[in-house]
């Protein structure tokens, strides 16, 4: 025994197991390959190049000067300003509308819950443009809304519900709601019913039961859906366009004149950044504040 | 905690029909104040159903429920005061063991330094002492059923319900728990409802065993009266191992074919009855030597046997085809059993000579 122990310093197989423990690792690494080049090529080579446009001065010079006269041009900080007013009531109003909803589904068998979820979705699944278009049809001054409206007598003059703020957020809010609901609905679904009846054996009223148990439990889903519809907001170009007519001017509409008009590529770009790094910025800050109030996420997993 | 804070429960006619099926069937039940009583059965016969009725998680379709003198059975969950230990604990993911167990507390208006001082006097009691500060992820399966314990006690709920609460966890931690639950059962004196399909663990637990079946009682009594005088042939082959052998009653005699049985009970009415054998109620008996005085006997052939540990089991074929199972402790390690194919004598004291009703025959 000991003789052939002091033979074979290896411990028996050893190596063969390291190996296989290799393989498996480049086999993953394999796996993965395809899906980095992909974000290499299609998510961080535009962004470096963005970045790189936006130190080019008119000139093809390294300049600041894309920066500088956004620093120095009071539009350029109403633009912003528009832009994250639109995205943070647009997110507001998704979470008054989209929470009741997601809860009443989350509520629902699971086949209607079913169909009600394809209802949510179905929109998701037409045309953004067109949709845009379809409330221009019914918001205008002598669209549908209007006109029942006048005709019913519950307004005398046409109602500006389109080319302003109250048009962008319809607009919005309705192709906004389902990023919502999804992440807030599955987030719901998880939501084991034995903690409500807990709540309830240990003396809670279901409106306490629902605000100390449910609500808490369900905050992951509500603020991951959140960070989805703003991120995606401030980024929001049709909709807005389209149904602010001019007067709602967000960063994305500033971006596509740049480009269309003036074909100023370096100060669509410095837009592009500053947006870029507003946005990170605003997430870094929203999971401190997160982190700060506990193990929200912490689901029971069984 | 105060001894003597326990309630009776009395239900009437409770009734619950989900279609055309009954979960719960007229039940009538008495629960004792500051008894342990479980309901056992099989999955599916309404046992949990009964317990969620308790809990007012169910509403049955008509009958009482009453705990001391207050009528409970429209009362919602909140409003009637019991405490509950569900099967999964049900213990609050976002919430750290403190808060789980002072929750109550907190409902109640609780002040925030009395609720400190009940919740770790209510996690000292579950021996968890300390804890409160512990998130619910970093407790073993056997400490969250103790925090699930100190939550459903800390605001001393004068009735108490278990739904499986032993059920997830591994056998050893089972065993010891069912001696911790009864021992602080006659610690604080609370009515409690418990509800398991694991027959040893109701046999160790309870004061009274309610066996339930098709929404129905089918037997409420103490667990030595369920084991050793089972009412029906679904309670003796639910509670323990039995095998049953068709006999008649004639003339106040106990007949098997021809012959006569001794039966240490006035058999009753003439009519068709099983005899129930219970496999370690029977006595192996050597073949050919002198028997002794008073058993009723059974020749036999063995069939097999399984060895398992502390016991030998023997499948024993009876002249009469029937074919029962014997249970033969093992005392020692020089114990030898009788071959495959050797004829074995059964004996059968006449206390352990037990009839039940007969297939089909009104019980």
């Amino acid at each position: 025994m000991t003789a052939l122990a002091a033979e074979r310093p290896e411990p028996l197989n050893a190596r063969a197991l390291r190996r296989a423990a290799r393989h498996e690792r480049l086999g993953l690494l394999a796996l993965v390959a395809p899906a980095l080049v992909l974000i290499a090529v299609t998510m961080l080579a535009p962004v470096l190049w963005l970045f790189y446009l936006s130190l080019l001065s008119d000139g093809g010079q390294w300049s600041l000067e894309h920066y500088q006269r956004m620093w120095e041009q009071p539009s350029y900080w109403r633009t912003f300003a528009t832009t994250f007013q639109v995205s943070l009531m647009t997110t507001g109003i998704c979470m008054l509308i989209g929470y009741p909803l997601a809860y009443c589904l989350s509520e629902l068998p699971k086949r209607a819950a079913n169909l009600c979820m394809i209802a949510v979705m179905l929109p998701l699944w037409t045309s953004l443009l067109v949709r845009t278009y379809a409330w221009l049809v019914l918001l205008q001054r002598k669209g549908l809304i209007n006109g029942w409206g006048i005709s019913l007598g519950w307004w005398d003059e046409p109602l500006a519900l389109v080319h302003n703020l109250t048009g962008t957020l319809i607009g919005t809010v309705h192709v906004m709601l389902p990023f919502l609901i999804l992440p807030l609905y599955s987030c719901m679904r998880a939501i084991d019913r034995d903690y409500l009846k807990a709540a309830a054996n240990l003396g809670a009223s279901p409106a306490r039961a629902f605000w100390l148990v449910f609500l808490p439990l369900s905050l992951p889903g509500l603020v991951s859906g959140a960070v989805i519809v703003f991120v995606l907001c401030l980024g929001f170009y049709i909709t807005p366009a389209v149904l602010g007519g001019g007067k709602v001017i967000m960063v994305s509409s500033r971006i596509a004149n740049d480009i269309e008009v003036f074909f100023n590529w370096g100060a669509a770009s410095a837009l592009g950044v500053v947006l870029l790094v507003l946005t990170v910025a605003m997430m870094v800050a929203a999971q401190r504040l997160m982190g700060a109030r506990g193990l929200l996420g912490g689901q029971e997993t069984r | 905690m105060v001894r003597n804070s326990s309630l009776p429960i009395s239900m009437r006619q409770v009734t619950k029909k989900y279609g055309q099926v009954f979960a719960l069937d007229h039940v009538d039940l008495d629960i004792r104040s500051g008894e342990f009583l479980t309901l056992l059965g099989p999955s599916g016969s309404g046992k949990t159903t009964l317990l969620t009725v308790l809990a007012g998680f169910t509403r049955p379709d008509h009958g009482s429920l009453k705990f001391g003198d207050a009528e409970m059975i429209a009362r919602p969950p909140h409003k009637r005061g019991v405490g509950m230990v569900f099967q999964n604990y049900a213990l609050f993911p976002h919430m750290n063991v403190a808060d789980n167990v002072g929750f109550a507390l907190r409902l109640r208006g609780v002040g925030r330094s009395e609720s400190a001082v009940r919740v770790e006097k209510a996690l000292d009691m579950v021996r968890l002492g300390g804890y409160g500060a512990r998130g619910i992820d970093q407790l073993s399966g056997g400490q969250r059923q103790r925090v699930a314990l100190a939550r459903a006690m800390v605001f001393e709920p004068r009735i108490m319900l278990m739904d499986e609460p032993l059920s997830a966890l591994d056998k050893q931690l089972r065993e010891h728990m069912q001696i911790e639950l009864r021992q602080l059962h006659d610690k604080l004196g609370m009515t409690t409802v418990y509800v398991t399909h694991d027959q040893r663990e109701a046999l160790t637990m309870s004061d009274r065993i309610a066996v339930v079946q098709g929404g129905r009682i089918m037997q409420l009594d103490t667990p030595r009266a369920i084991y050793e005088r089972p009412a029906h042939r679904f309670v003796a082959e639910f509670i323990g191992e039995s095998t049953f052998v068709p006999v008649r009653v004639a003339q106040g005699q106990v007949r098997l074919g021809e012959r006569t049985l001794r039966a240490a009970e006035h058999p009753g009415a003439d009519g068709a009855r099983l005899l129930m054998l219970r496999p370690e109620r029977l006595q192996l008996l050597a073949a050919g030597q002198p028997q002794p005085e008073g058993l009723n006997l059974f020749g036999g052939r063995l069939l097999t046997q399984v060895y398992q540990g502390d016991s030998a089991l023997l499948q024993v074929a009876l002249e009469d085809g029937t074919v029962v199972w014997l249970r033969q402790a093992i005392h020692g390690t020089g114990h030898a059993a009788p071959e495959p194919g050797a004829a074995v004598v059964l004996g059968l004291s006449p206390q352990d000579t037990l009839l039940l009703p007969a297939e089909g025959a009104a019980a």
